[in-house]
């Protein structure tokens, strides 16, 4: 799963380096992802992963690295 | 015990806001004409707000200020704008800056110490985040602040910066260090003394004259710990958005109420001439009082809503959710849109006599000063920012 969402951020993320030199925890504002490109990511997350999220998951803490979107979307496949 | 609590706080409000009423009334109004023609600073107001010390409300009761929230705030602009909209919008934005600083400076001893100064000797701060290359983008920098042992060096070329020459302090933002992305921003405190500020350009605009918001070339240098330990994101998003919608929405309702009252008082004395008769204008004042009282019902329900998530649990997470900053920013663009056109149909209402410049109903500055709504921020970037946001909220 890791490698499909740094497909998507490397696609839509428009970061001002390599997705690959970052961690999974490093923070993707930080590394350039304004909060427009954010919600692309976003859009192409649900669209690649066929889950929606919620509201309350639309927070920047959610989208900030790697592993938080891989939380948020495990946390969603699990709730089914 | 609470109860009285209670009532004992709502007497100092109505106390304070008695005085700024009283500020606005006879300082404010009366200077409001020939702040507005000289496009000067509306410096009578502001000295009577520093010398009763208004400009320490928004600081915390521990430090030496009154604590107040955003829904006492809100209610003084609405009062101060009434009489000058120029003296409103400086008082608004210095609270935005004392705001940003006072919810988000962390243990920082420095930035504690500052607000406790502020509070004794009530500095004013002007804000600096316009910048040539950027524009008005809030959340993006083209300067970064380069931070070296425990001193900072920053030099930013900034568009427009208001009451900048009459400031004692400026916040400032800025990328987080030299090899930050544009959006990584830290919002930075430099002391006026520490600052060198060159004018670049004019302010002779068509409204909010005497806020003097000219473009600066800043360079600033001070400590280390004058930069905010929390990322500008974060400040940005719970903290300086929030409060200059909601304050600026609250200076504008009060441009607006200015406008109608004076509609009110120009029929009243048509009726008196002729009692028995209504008007026939007297329908427009009623249309009127209906578009003012749904923006001032919208604008302060906005302003207590903040102050109660600010209270509740999980008040972080509220506010900077993508649900609360469309909230916020649709209120921007309704109450901008409205202001204006209150004003605007209260100018038809008033007919001649609000026409002229020189009669007690005119409506010139009112019209003028309020048509800067929908452009401090561009309500089109709102829009374009909600329009995206939109496409992941669910609303659920």
């Amino acid at each position: 799963m890791g490698e499909a969402i740094r497909a998507i951020i490397r696609e839509h993320g428009r970061l001002s380096v390599d997705v690959d030199t970052l961690g999974d925890e490093a923070d993707l504002y930080e590394a350039g992802m304004t909060s427009h490109a954010g919600v692309n990511v976003m859009l192409a997350l649900e669209d690649r992963f066929d889950l929606e999220f919620p509201d309350r998951m639309l927070r920047r803490s959610v989208f900030e690295s790697v592993a938080a979107i891989r939380a948020a979307i495990e946390e969603l496949q699990a709730e089914g | 015990m609470s109860t009285l609590l209670l009532e004992a706080g709502c007497a100092l409000q109505a106390e304070r806001l008695a005085a700024v009423e009283r500020i606005g009334r006879e300082l404010a109004g009366p200077n409001a004409d020939d702040v507005d023609r000289a496009a000067r600073f509306p410096r009578e107001a502001v000295d009577a707000l520093r010398r009763e010390r208004f400009l320490s409300a928004s600081v915390p009761v521990e430090l030496g200020g009154w604590g107040c929230g955003v829904a006492e705030l809100g209610a003084m602009c609405e009062a101060l704008a009434q009489h000058c909209a120029a003296t409103a919008m400086i008082f608004a934005m210095h609270h935005i800056q004392v705001a940003s600083i006072a919810r988000h400076m962390g243990g920082s001893q420095r930035l504690r110490r500052y607000l406790e100064d502020l509070s004794e000797r009530q500095y004013l701060i002007a804000s600096v985040t316009s910048e040539v290359g950027v524009g008005g983008d809030l959340r993006r920098s083209v300067a970064a602040v380069e931070v070296s042992g425990d001193r900072f060096v920053l030099n930013k070329d900034a568009t427009t910066v208001s009451y900048g020459a009459h400031a004692d302090d400026l916040l400032i933002t800025a990328r987080r260090a030299p090899d930050a992305a544009p959006n990584d921003q830290s919002l930075v405190l430099a002391h006026r003394a520490d600052t060198a500020l060159e004018q670049t350009g004019g302010w002779d605009t068509l409204g909010m004259r005497g806020t003097c918001s000219p473009g600066f070339k800043v360079r600033a240098q001070g400590y280390a710990d004058q930069v905010l330990p929390e990322p500008f994101a974060e400040i940005a998003s719970r903290t300086m958005v929030p409060y200059s919608h909601l304050l600026w929405c609250s200076c504008w309702t009060g441009i607006a109420s200015a406008a109608v009252g004076k509609v009110r008082k120009a029929i009243r004395a048509e009726a008196r001439k002729k009692p028995g008769t209504t008007p026939p204008n007297a329908l427009r004042l009623a249309e009127l009082m209906t578009g003012l009282q749904t923006l001032q019902q919208s604008v302060r329900a906005a302003c207590t809503d903040y102050d109660r998530i600010c209270a509740a649990p999980g008040a972080k997470e509220t506010l900077s959710s993508l649900a609360y900053a469309v909230r916020i920013n649709n209120l921007k663009v309704a109450s901008s849109q409205s202001a204006a056109q209150i004003v605007t149909q209260a100018l038809l209402a008033g007919g001649i006599m609000a026409y002229k410049n020189d009669s007690p109903f005119a409506m010139g500055r009112h019209l003028r000063d309020v048509h800067s709504a929908a452009l401090m921020v561009a309500n089109d970037r709102l829009l374009a920012t909600n329009a995206s946001l939109l496409l992941v909220l669910k609303d659920d």
